[in-house]
């Protein structure tokens, strides 16, 4: 029998919700990690090992590590670190488990990879060596790597996108690196430099099942559909209520299919648009979308969504979940039909992953 | 502070100090005390001591600068002190966190 553990990463500490495969009956789960800001929990679905990114302003960053599905953790920053000299790591702030290894963002933002389950660290310093990381500028959220997207058929390939310097591709692995922002747009800057090569302001990035290259993308500035690992960029933001927004979700097994949740604008507040909460769905690749508000709170929902706080699960039907900046979390098992509230009180949300295990 | 300087009492080549470590250090090493006595004749050795012990808490404590991190303070006798700090046979060191990283 399936069972549905929805992974949380919070300002105060990890949590784990744990459900049946109906995904009607929720247990909550900590708070875990020794309540540090936690910026992001996901796990490896072949081992059902648990990883947690997290930094304490005390004890700077680390990754937690459980085997036992959240019962116990360890942490450890072993090679998680610059060079004597370099500004430290304040936070590790995204992982992703590739086929090689375990990949790790860090705030000031660079990449690092782990071959022993999260024991040690190795630092992908081709990407921090690329010539334009001079002029990489912090976004809101600081300097942060805060998307990592492997492929899964040839590991060497590789995404990452860094607030507020862009998407960057890699096909050997890591060694070398290059922009891959063509066609988004960078609205902050002067008129006549609102497509350069890099500096984009990239908020997440989502890679379609299928085996392709397709990639969506969640920017400061527009959303966006990329079908050729993100040599270029086409806007889908037509038909959306806004141009700004933070997560994207792509579907477990339908290509044409992502979950946005655009939020009322950059400069508005960052809620819902008109304090009525949707997700917003499309079924043929951005071409149109849907608003789907079915549970969710149609007034007074003024509430964000940060960049790594929608997912969904490899269910069928897909699950969907997010989890806002005021501690909500809401669930979908009907790939946003429908919505229900699954907790109302936990500390401000900024991630949401799934793991499906057998009980 | 300078490596010149000499804090917790007399001098002693290859003596012993204490050091009393923080709650919130010791909830992250399963098995860690409170209060421990190391050889050490200067903070950086102290701390290379308490990570043989307790291997991580080095970087728990210590930035890749390398430096104490900004929110965790360390006391010999009422005066911060540093990495290169000499320390005197018999010191008693508090390890503190800031209320600044609170």
């Amino acid at each position: 029998m399936e069972k549905v553990l929805i992974l949380l990463g919070t300002k105060k500490g990890a949590f784990i919700l744990e459900g049946d495969k109906q995904r009607r009956s929720w247990a909550l789960k900590g708070p875990f990690c020794n309540t540090w800001p936690i910026q992001h929990v996901a796990a490896d679905p072949a081992t059902g090992t648990i990883y947690a990114a997290g930094g304490n302003a005390w004890f700077g960053p680390a990754i937690w590590k459980s085997t036992d599905l959240g019962e116990t953790w360890t942490h450890s920053s072993a090679g998680l670190s610059y060079p004597e000299g370099e500004t430290p790591i304040a936070a590790a702030w995204s992982l992703a488990q590739g086929r090689d290894a375990l990949y790790a963002g860090v705030e000031p933002a660079g990449l690092f990879k782990s071959t022993d389950e999260g024991e040690t660290w190795k630092h992908v310093s081709g990407l921090r060596d690329h010539p334009s990381r001079e002029h990489w500028q912090p976004g809101g959220g600081g300097l942060i790597l805060h998307v990592i997207v492997q492929h899964p058929d040839d590991p060497k390939k590789l995404w990452v996108g860094i607030s507020s310097a862009g998407v960057f591709h890699s096909a050997d692995g890591g060694e070398t690196w290059e922009p891959r922002n063509s066609g988004t747009r960078a609205d902050f800057n002067p008129e006549d430099q609102r497509y350069p090569e890099f500096g984009q302001c990239v908020h997440s990035l989502a890679l379609a099942p299928g085996g392709g290259e397709r990639l969506y993308q969640q920017n400061h500035c527009g959303m966006y559909r990329s079908d050729d690992g993100g040599r270029a960029w086409t806007s889908i933001e037509a038909g959306l209520p806004s141009t700004f927004g933070f997560p994207a979700a792509a579907h477990p097994r339908d290509p044409d299919t992502l979950f946005l949740l655009p939020l009322n604008g950059d400069i508005k507040g960052r809620y819902m648009p008109d304090a009525k909460a949707a997700v917003w769905r499309t079924r043929d690749g951005g071409s149109t979308w849907t608003a789907l508000r079915n549970g969710l709170p149609q007034q007074d929902a003024y509430f964000g969504v940060l960049r790594q706080a929608m997912a969904t699960d490899r269910l069928e039907p897909a699950g969907v979940y997010f989890g806002t900046g005021g501690g909500a979390l809401f669930a979908s098992a009907d790939e946003g039909e429908s919505w229900s509230c699954l907790a109302q009180h936990l500390p401000a949300i900024s991630s949401v992953e799934t793991l499906v295990v057998e009980s | 502070m300078t490596a010149q300087d000499r804090v917790g009492g007399g001098a002693t080549a290859g003596a012993t100090v204490s050091v009393v470590l923080p709650r919130a250090l010791l909830d992250l090493f399963p098995g860690s005390e409170r209060e421990v006595v190391v050889p050490a004749g200067t903070l950086a050795e102290v701390i290379a001591a308490l990570d043989q012990r307790w291997p991580g808490m080095r970087d728990r404590l210590v930035d890749s600068t390398p430096r104490i991190r900004r929110h965790i303070n360390v006391f010999v006798d009422g005066r911060r002190v540093a990495l290169d700090t000499e320390l005197s046979a018999g010191a008693k060191i508090y390890v503190l966190t800031a209320i600044s990283g609170g």
